[in-house]
């Protein structure tokens, strides 16, 4: 299970191969999330974010067969179509691979400790967070 | 009681601080009541503590209700709602 919240970029590829070493792993699932049409610069709550991301990640252990794992965040300053975030999950099947993948993106959305800072043409701006990611999150309590 | 105080994003601009120690009336007791005291301070803070405004909160970082308890030596963030991912 790896974690990790870093500035530099990362490479599905390595990932992917890292999580699915055990001749058990039937299933790979992945989601990167990138940065569209503006700058931007992340900040985060160092201290805090990993503990967050684990407790999600765990918890999707809870509900799905996750083998390994891997999620990385970046933070700092990122250019249009930079990666921002990933989250890839082993699995033995298909089914728990995709769910814990949407399940912990759709955590990671509204728990863990991210802001993200645009910079346009008319000044720099926070984002502000949108009631659908709430509800996203919202749908795995039922 | 001395609480360590964390701000993040617009709300650490805002307030031109990223965190301080302060010292609060033992009276404070949960989250809820911290901000209050802490929006008391009138000028940017009354703003930024509003109570129409969306402010979430961590405590020893855990995120938490306004109802969450704190005690001396807590760490307390206050921030906006989150926009990672």
């Amino acid at each position: 299970m790896k974690i990790s919240v870093q500035r530099e970029d990362f490479d599905l590829g390595a990932e992917v191969r890292a999580i699915s070493r055990s001749s058990k792993t039937g299933a790979v699932a992945s989601f990167i999330g990138l940065v569209r049409d503006v700058p931007m610069t992340l900040e985060h709550y160092a201290g805090m974010t990993e503990n967050a991301i684990r407790k999600i990640v765990d918890e999707a252990g809870r509900r799905w067969q996750v083998m390994d794992c891997s999620v990385i965040h970046r933070y700092g300053d990122l250019q249009p179509n930079d990666q921002i975030v990933l989250v890839a999950i082993a699995s033995a099947h298909r089914g728990d691979a995709f769910a814990a993948c949407e399940f912990i993106m759709d955590y990671l959305k509204t728990q863990a400790p991210f802001w993200k800072k645009e910079h346009r043409a008319a000044g720099a701006e926070w984002v502000e967070a949108r009631a659908a990611d709430d509800e996203a999150a919202e749908r795995w309590k039922k | 009681m001395k609480i360590r105080l964390l701000f993040f994003a617009s709300l650490r601009e805002r307030l031109a601080i990223p965190g301080e120690e302060v010292d609060v009336p033992p009276t404070v007791t949960t989250v809820g009541a911290l901000r209050e005291h802490l929006r008391d301070r009138g000028g940017a803070w009354a703003d930024v503590f509003a109570p129409n405004r969306a402010v979430r909160a961590a405590v020893n970082q855990a995120m938490v209700q306004p109802s969450a308890p704190i005690k001396a030596g807590d760490e307390v963030a206050f921030f906006p709602p989150v926009t990672g991912g």
